[in-house]
């Protein structure tokens, strides 16, 4: 049996329902606001937190920067790290300087468009996508690169460093087939374990887990916490392979102003408690609401 | 073919402002099929710009004219116009045109009346689509004749990402998403276990990773330097 990397790896493999947030990290230095938040909400209720790699292709500080602050905290990161601004030379060396820093979970991502972002007149990269990120990754586990010397062997790194490695499906899908077709690929290519887009719908999770029954890695289902029904209707528009179910989207819209929080928590700890039994965990996503988090585990009947 | 779209008609006049003698030049080939750089809209451009330069007193003299091609050297000795014994020369032709006709001429100044867009294919009246990139590494064989190459706006080689959304990018719902596409032809043809296999990192060196691309057929080099 492998020796695990990380508190995630270690927490996976002692049976436990593990639970992850999430942070965004601030467009600007001012970092302390989301690390206290992080500290204050996550660091005790959860097991490691994602730090987003300019979620929707928004320039933000970026994401190892705040993950080794988080470490300095004592709060475990997962490293998100999209394709979308980097080559294969930059986000080698990314993964290096990550692993040198002491951070170990990394979630491999295509990442957004830059069409969806700030920057829409950017070059998108895409040199490699999340199935050969995994790969790229597992070649520096082993102690090469993805490069070639000049006799056209593999390059031998000095020091090799250990990850623990995740990836992300749309269990929701409009259209499920290519989804796990590229899950298989992932997991094949290294993925150890698998954090999913937001999911309103418990039987169609059902049914998404039994199809992937075969996949030996943990699942964790993602939870989006819903803060208005604005926010609902916003993802059903414009979310892709999300839906909010009309039900939930009319209990937040008659929730009172001051109730409105209570109630997201509520709609959170059921879907959570509905989906427990087919999943390996329940991945957070807060949007700023991380003082909910506490609330939300107590809500999914967790603790 | 390639496909490419008139520059705005401002930009155009701003470019030929220094000059006094322009002739617009049409090329015969893609660009006549997708209606943007034939003999017509060579016409037609020159009487936009004598009437511009007749009403904003530009002094502009406009001919207009065009030949089978201007990427190929033996249709040159076609032209009726001199292109020195005009200030300018505004071609409408691709890209490459302007910059073959350019090299042959290099005492005039050859502008670009066009934006060369993409190698693509009229998909319906008045619509031309994108299909190739022209990435140097053909993959259609792998992708059941559909390039998520040039189609899938990541250029992603081993399926869809999340962004798929009802057969549609996430870039704009008048997208469609390749690798729908891919799928819906693998799986009708029988021939789905083709996108389960990972395929590995390109080499961009075929598509502009190396610089600059030739080719060359070495039988008809040789064949050239025996005569």
């Amino acid at each position: 049996m492998s020796q695990s990397v990380s508190k995630l790896q270690q927490a996976f493999e002692s049976g436990n329902f593990v639970v992850t947030g999430e942070i965004g990290p601030p467009k600007g230095i001012n970092v302390e606001p989301c690390l206290r938040g992080a500290e204050k909400y996550l660091k005790d209720t959860v097991t490691a937190v994602n730090v987003t790699d300019g979620q929707t292709a928004v320039m933000r500080i970026g994401s190892m920067a705040v993950s080794k602050m988080l470490l300095d905290r004592g709060v475990e990161p997962i490293f998100q790290m999209t394709c979308r601004d980097r080559n294969r030379i930059a986000l080698e060396m990314d993964l290096l300087s990550a692993a040198s820093l002491g951070i170990r979970n990394v979630l491999a991502l295509t990442g957004d468009h830059v069409a969806m972002g700030d920057h829409p007149e950017a070059k998108p990269v895409f040199d490699l996508d999340s199935v050969t990120l995994l790969q790229a990754m597992v070649l520096l586990e082993a102690g090469t690169d993805m490069g070639r010397d000049i006799k056209g062997n593999a390059n031998k790194l000095d020091g090799a460093p250990k990850f623990f490695k995740g990836c992300c499906v749309t269990p929701c899908a409009d259209e499920l087939e290519p989804q796990i077709i590229k899950l298989e690929k992932k997991v094949d290519a290294g993925a150890q374990f698998v954090q999913t887009q937001a999911v309103y719908d418990p039987a169609a999770f059902e049914q998404f887990m039994k199809r992937i029954e075969h996949l030996k890695v943990p699942v964790m289902v993602g939870i989006v916490v819903l803060k208005s029904a604005g926010m609902a209707n916003y993802m059903n528009r414009s979310v892709p392979g999300v839906s909010v179910p009309d039900n939930i989207v009319k209990r937040i819209s008659e929730a009172s102003k001051e109730d409105r929080q209570k109630v997201s928590v509520e709609i959170c700890g059921e879907l959570i408690r509905k989906m427990k039994d087919f999943c390996r965990g329940a991945h957070l996503m807060t949007l700023g609401w991380d003082h909910c988090v506490p609330d939300i585990i107590q809500a999914a009947e967790l603790t | 073919m390639i496909v490419a779209e008139r520059k705005p008609f401002d930009e155009i006049l701003e470019m030929l402002k220094p000059f006094k003698r322009v002739l617009v030049l049409g090329c015969g080939g893609c660009v006549t099929v997708c209606l943007t750089g034939g003999e017509k809209q060579a016409e037609e451009l020159a009487s936009q710009l004598r009437l511009a330069s007749r009403r904003s007193n530009l002094g502009l003299e406009v001919d207009y004219e065009s030949i089978s091609r201007q990427c190929d050297e033996e249709f040159i000795e076609n032209l009726q116009h001199d292109p020195n014994k005009y200030d300018a020369v505004l071609s409408i032709a691709c890209g490459v045109g302007v910059q073959f006709m350019g090299e042959r001429f290099p005492e005039v100044e050859f502008l670009p009346g066009l934006n060369t867009t993409f190698y693509g294919a009229n998909t319906a009246p008045g619509l031309w689509e994108e299909y190739c990139h022209g990435c140097g590494d053909c993959v259609l064989a792998l992708t059941g004749g559909i390039c998520p190459i040039a189609r899938c706006s990541k250029n992603l080689m081993n399926g869809p990402c999340g962004g798929t959304n009802n057969g549609k990018c996430e870039v704009s719902p008048d997208m469609d998403c390749s690798w729908h596409l891919i799928y819906e032809r693998l799986k009708q043809t029988g021939k789905l276990n083709q996108m389960r296999k990972i395929q590995p990192p390109r080499d961009w060196r075929k598509d502009r990773g190396a610089g600059v691309r030739r080719m060359s057929i070495e039988q008809m080099i040789e064949q050239e330097s025996e005569v």
